[in-house]
C-alpha cells in the first residue's frame, strides 16, 4: 500500500458568528499516526469531519498525496473513516456490513468475498460473519467497524474517538491493537480523543486544539516537557501553576514574588519569557516532598505549605499542598515502609529548576 | 387493597367478558355449528363454493392491499421530504395526521365522486380539454383511491417517526464507503426505517380491510364487511355465512398485526443515541425547492380534496355535469339543524357515556397492572386491546346474537333495540385508546407520590383519589377525548346495531343522507358538523395537554439538558 501524505492549509469554519476551525494548518506525514487531542468543541471531530468530505462549506485547503480534495464529495475521497458509535447498520449481518463498501465499487462477487473475508480474518472475526451487529459486544463491534473501513483499501483511516464507547480494560487492549494494526498496514491514520493518555500512547505526533486554534504539534514526549503554553501543559498531563511578579533578573537569577509565599530565587538553567509577571508550572512527579524539618538541600528550591488531603495510588502518593493561595499536587513514590505524613501537618516541597517551565501571564 | 384490587379487576373482567369476549366468542362459535350443534367446517366451505363470496374475499384482499400501496406512495415520499430537507412542514405533516381520525373515508366518499367520478369535476376539465378520462372511481379503484388518500397518515406518521431516530454517522458511514442518492435510500435508509413503515402499512390494511362505510356508500358491495352487512340485514341472523365472514375478518386483522409484529421483532432500529444528531438536513436549491413544494403541493390537494369537496358540496345547491358546485345555498345547514338535533344529541350522549366508560376502564387496568400485583392483571389489557382486531360489523353481529330475545330487565323493551348497546359497543372498540392513555400518564407518576400519601395517612382509595387521579388529569382526558372523537364517526357497529330512527347517531345520519341523491347536501353539512364537533375536542386536548403536562415535560426536558452534560 502506498503511504500517503495529509496536508491541511489554512482550513477555516464557521457556524455562524461561531468559528469552528481557526486558520487550521496540518502537515501529516505518509504512514504516520497522528492524534487530534483536544476537549469537547476544540473543533478536533469537525476538522476530522472536513478531512472525510462532511462540511463542504470550510474555507482553504485539504490535500491527500499531494491532491487538493476541493468540490469532492465524500464518496469520491477514498478515506475510510471509523464513527464514535460504529455506526453499524443494524439491518444487515456483519458480513454485509464488511462487503457494503466493496458492492458500491462493483467488484465482482470472487473479489468481494476475498477481500471481506481478508478484512474479517485481519480483526479476528470471521466466525462471526453471519452474526447482527447486536449480537457482537462492543469491542466486536468496534472490530467490525474497523474492518468494514479497511476492505475498501482507504488511502487514509479516520477514527473518530474510536475507543471512548469501550470499558477502560478493553480500551487499553484495543488502543495497542489499533497500533499495531496500523503499524502493519502503514496507513496514513488520524485519530480524534479527548483523552491524553489514548493520544500519548499510540500516537507518533499530535495536535492539540482549542477553541479551533491548533495550539501545538510534535511526539507526544515533547508536547509533555515542553508545552508552548498553559493551555497545552494542563491539557497534556497535570501540571501546576503558580503566577508571581517578576522582582529582579540578570542573566543567573530570576526572583519571583509569588503571593502567601514570597519571594523564590531560581538561578541556574532558567529559560523564561520577558514579562512583568510569570507563571511557573511544573509537574506533580517533578517535586521533592519532605516533612517541614526534613533537610532542604541547595540543588532544589524549597517552598512550605499545609497538606490538605492525599490519595495513595500505589506506585505513588499524590499530596495536595496548599501554598500561599495556590493547591499544588506532588507525586511521592511509594515503597512499603514509608512514613505517612499527617493530614494538616507541614510539608516542604522542593522545585527542580531544570524541570520548571515559565509562561508570561 | 388486596379484595379492593380483586373487586375491581372482577368488575372490568365482568365488562371485557359480557360485552366482548363472549359476543365475539358466540360468533367464531355461530360460523363452526352445524344446526344441531355439532361442530362442522361445511359454513367455511360453502363460503368458498360460493362464486360471489370468493369474489368478495379477493376483492378485500385486493382493495385493502392496493390502498396500503398507494398510500405508501404517498407516504414514504412525503416522510423522506420533512426529515431530510430543511422544510416547512412540521405543522402540516402534524395535522395530517390527525384528518383520518376526525373525518372517516364514507364521509368524504360521495363528494369524491363528484369531483373524481366518471362526470367529476376533474374528468370534465380532463374531457374538454384533453379529450381523455381517467376512471379513478371507477368500482374498486374508487374504494382504493378514497380509502389510501384518508389512511396514508398512519404510514407518514409512523414512518417520520423511525426515520428521525436514524443515526447520521449510519448515513455518512454510508457516504464514505461510497453509497449515495437512491442506493443510499434503498440499501440504509429505508431499511432502517422499515419497521414504521411495517407498522403503518399493517394498519392501513386492517383498516381497510374491516372498512363498511365507504364501499358501501361508494356501492361496492363485493367485499366481505358488506357481504356480511347485507347477509344479516336481508337473510336474517340465522345466515351462517355472516358468521363465516365475521370470522374471516377478524382472522385476517390478527394475521396482518401478527405479521406486522413478527416483522418488528428484534428489528428496534432507533440508532439515534443520547445527544447523537439525527439525519443531516439539507437546505433545497431554488429549483428543488419550486419542485419539492409543487409536489406537495400538489398532494396536499388531492389529499384534502374529500374535506373540500364535503365542505362544497353541504353549501351546493346544485352540483351535477359540473367541475364546481351551480349555485350555494345556506339551506342545508338549515335543514340539519331543524331535522338533526336528535342525532347531534344522541352523538353527545352515546359517545359521551362510552367514552366516561372508557377512562374509567382505562384507569383501573393502568392502576391494577402498573400498581398491584393480582394475578393475571395483563390479560385485562391484552383483552381490551384485542377489540382493535375486531371489526365494528363483527361485534354488532356478536350483540346482536348473544343477547337475541333478551329483556332488559323489568321492561318490554329488546336488548337488542336499546341505545345502550350502540354505547356500550363504541365503549368497548376505543377502550384501546384510553387505555392506553392512561397507562402512559400513569407510568410517568412515580410511585413515591403515591407512598408519601399513605405514609401520611391517607388510605389507598383515598390515595388514588386525591394524587393519582389529579396527576393523570392529562391522560384521563386525553382518553376521554380520543375515545369520543372516535367513537363521533363509528359507523360499521352504528349501522347494524340502531333499530330505530330515534336513536340514530350523527354518523348514521351522514350514512342515511348520502343513500339519496338530494340528502346529500344535508348530509354533507352534517358531515360538516361532526368534523368541526371533533375538531374542536381535538383542539381542545391539544390546549388542555399542552397545560397539564407543562410542569412534566419540562422537567423531563431539564433530566435531558443535564444528562446531556
Amino acid at each position: 500500500m502506498k503511504k500517503v501524505p495529509v496536508e491541511c492549509r489554512n482550513v477555516r469554519l464557521a457556524y455562524g458568528a461561531t468559528q469552528v476551525l481557526d486558520d487550521v494548518n496540518l502537515d501529516i506525514g505518509p504512514g504516520e499516526f497522528f492524534a487530534l487531542l483536544g476537549p469537547s468543541g476544540s473543533g478536533k471531530s469537525t476538522l476530522l469531519r472536513v478531512i472525510a468530505g462532511f462540511n463542504p462549506r470550510h474555507q482553504g485547503r485539504v490535500l491527500i498525496d499531494g491532491v487538493d480534495l476541493a468540490g469532492k464529495a465524500p464518496w469520491e475521497r477514498n478515506v475510510g473513516m471509523v464513527f464514535q458509535n460504529y455506526a453499524l447498520w443494524p439491518h444487515l449481518t456483519v458480513w454485509d456490513n464488511v462487503a457494503f463498501g466493496l458492492v458500491e465499487r462493483k467488484f465482482d462477487k470472487i473479489t468481494i468475498r476475498e477481500k471481506a473475508g481478508a478484512a474479517l480474518e485481519m480483526v479476528g472475526l470471521s466466525e462471526y460473519a453471519e452474526r447482527r451487529p447486536s449480537q457482537l459486544s462492543g469491542g466486536q463491534q468496534q472490530r467490525v467497524a474497523l474492518a468494514r473501513t479497511l476492505a475498501v483499501e482507504p488511502q487514509v483511516l479516520l477514527l473518530d474517538e474510536p475507543l471512548s464507547n469501550l470499558d477502560r480494560g478493553l480500551r487499553v487492549q484495543m488502543r495497542q491493537e489499533l497500533f499495531a494494526l496500523q503499524r502493519r498496514l502503514g496507513i496514513t491514520t488520524i485519530f480524534v480523543t479527548h483523552d491524553q493518555e489514548e493520544a500519548m500512547t499510540t500516537a507518533d505526533r499530535m495536535a492539540v486544539l482549542d477553541k479551533g486554534v491548533v495550539q501545538q504539534v510534535g511526539t507526544p514526549s515533547a508536547l509533555y516537557d515542553d508545552p508552548v503554553n498553559t493551555f497545552v501543559a494542563g491539557f497534556v498531563g497535570t501540571m501546576n501553576q503558580m503566577k508571581g511578579v517578576v522582582r529582579a533578573r540578570d542573566s543567573q537569577t530570576l526572583t519571583l514574588l509569588v503571593e502567601g509565599v514570597g519571594d523564590l530565587s531560581f538561578s541556574v538553567g532558567v529559560r523564561a519569557p520577558e514579562a512583568a509577571s510569570l507563571i511557573v508550572c511544573f509537574r506533580p512527579h517533578a517535586l521533592r516532598v519532605e516533612i517541614a524539618n526534613a533537610t532542604r538541600d541547595d540543588r532544589h528550591v524549597w517552598i512550605s505549605g499545609t497538606l490538605e488531603a492525599s490519595e495513595f495510588v500505589g506506585e505513588f502518593t499524590r499530596y495536595h499542598v496548599r501554598v500561599g493561595g495556590h493547591r499544588l499536587a506532588a507525586d511521592q513514590p511509594h515503597y512499603s515502609g514509608q512514613a505517612k505524613i499527617p493530614i494538616g501537618g507541614t510539608v516542604s516541597l522542593g522545585l527542580e529548576p531544570a524541570q520548571l517551565r515559565f509562561f508570561p501571564a | 387493597m388486596r379484595p379492593g384490587a380483586w373487586l375491581a379487576g372482577a368488575a372490568v373482567l365482568a365488562f371485557l367478558l359480557l360485552f366482548f369476549v363472549l359476543p365475539v366468542a358466540r360468533v367464531f362459535v355461530t360460523a363452526f355449528l352445524d344446526g344441531d350443534g355439532s361442530p362442522t367446517l361445511g359454513h367455511l366451505m360453502t363460503f368458498f363454493a360460493q362464486g360471489l363470496m370468493r369474489e368478495s374475499f379477493f376483492n378485500s384482499l385486493y382493495v385493502a392491499l392496493m390502498s396500503a400501496l398507494f398510500a405508501a406512495l404517498i407516504a414514504v415520499p412525503l416522510a423522506y421530504f420533512t426529515v431530510r430537507f430543511e422544510f416547512r412542514g412540521a405543522i402540516l405533516i402534524q395535522t395530517l395526521g390527525v384528518l383520518p381520525l376526525i373525518m372517516p373515508p364514507f364521509v368524504g366518499a360521495v363528494a369524491m365522486q363528484l369531483m373524481f367520478g366518471r362526470s367529476g369535476s376533474l374528468n370534465l376539465l380532463l374531457n374538454q380539454y384533453f379529450g381523455f378520462t381517467l376512471p379513478i372511481m371507477e368500482g374498486l379503484n374508487g374504494v382504493i383511491f378514497v380509502e389510501a388518500i384518508h389512511y396514508f397518515p398512519f404510514i407518514l406518521m409512523n414512518l417520520t417517526v423511525a426515520l428521525r431516530n436514524i443515526d447520521g454517522a449510519m448515513e455518512e458511514a454510508a457516504l464514505n464507503l461510497g453509497c449515495r442518492g437512491w442506493r443510499l435510500f434503498w440499501r440504509v435508509i429505508f431499511p432502517l426505517a422499515a419497521p414504521g413503515f411495517v407498522a403503518g402499512a399493517s394498519l392501513v390494511f386492517v383498516k381497510v380491510f374491516d372498512d363498511l362505510g365507504t364501499p358501501l356508500v361508494l356501492g361496492q358491495t363485493n367485499l366481505l364487511a358488506p357481504q356480511a352487512y347485507l347477509r344479516i340485514t336481508q337473510v336474517g341472523l340465522e345466515d351462517p355465512l355472516g358468521y363465516v365472514i365475521s370470522v374471516i375478518m377478524i382472522v385476517f386483522s390478527i394475521a396482518a398485526m401478527a405479521l406486522a409484529a413478527q416483522a418488528l421483532k428484534g428489528r428496534d432500529y432507533a440508532t439515534l443515541q443520547k445527544g447523537g444528531a439525527g439525519v443531516q438536513r439539507r437546505r433545497l436549491s431554488g429549483l428543488g425547492a419550486l419542485a419539492a413544494y409543487g409536489w406537495i403541493g400538489s398532494v396536499l390537494l388531492i389529499v384534502l380534496s374529500p374535506h373540500l369537496g364535503v365542505l362544497l358540496l353541504s353549501f351546493a345547491s346544485v352540483w351535477s355535469f359540473s367541475p364546481l358546485p351551480d349555485a350555494y345555498t345556506l339551506a342545508h345547514y338549515a335543514t340539519v339543524f331543524q331535522d338533526s338535533s336528535g342525532m347531534i344529541r344522541n352523538t353527545l350522549l352515546y359517545c359521551g357515556l362510552a367514552a366516561a366508560i372508557d377512562v374509567l376502564l382505562g384507569v383501573t387496568v393502568a392502576y391494577l397492572i402498573l400498581r398491584t400485583a393480582l394475578p393475571a392483571r395483563q390479560w385485562l389489557d391484552w383483552i381490551a386491546t384485542a377489540s382493535l382486531a375486531v371489526p365494528g360489523i363483527v361485534l354488532a353481529i356478536g350483540y346482536l346474537r348473544l343477547y337475541k330475545g333478551m329483556l332488559v330487565p323489568g321492561t318490554e323493551i329488546l336488548v337488542t333495540s336499546s341505545w345502550v348497546m350502540i354505547m356500550l359497543a363504541y365503549a368497548v372498540r376505543r377502550l384501546p385508546y384510553a387505555l392506553r392513555s392512561c397507562v402512559a400518564a400513569l407510568q410517568q407518576l412515580h410511585a413515591s407520590l403515591e407512598e408519601v400519601a399513605e405514609t401520611l395517612g391517607a388510605t389507598k382509595l383515598r390515595t388514588i383519589r386525591r394524587v393519582v387521579v389529579p396527576l393523570m388529569a392529562g391522560g384521563i382526558l386525553a382518553g376521554f377525548v380520543t375515545s369520543f372523537i372516535t367513537a363521533a364517526v363509528e359507523l360499521s357497529a352504528t349501522i347494524l346495531l340502531v333499530s330505530a330512527e330515534s336513536q340514530a347517531p350523527m354518523s348514521y345520519g351522514i350514512y342515511l343522507y348520502m343513500q339519496s341523491v338530494a340528502g346529500r347536501g344535508p348530509g354533507a353539512a352534517l358531515g360538516v358538523l361532526a368534523i368541526a364537533v371533533v375538531a374542536l375536542g381535538t383542539y381542545f386536548t391539544h390546549w388542555v395537554i399542552e397545560r397539564t403536562d407543562r410542569p412534566i415535560a419540562s422537567r423531563t426536558a431539564a433530566v435531558r439538558n443535564w444528562e446531556r452534560l
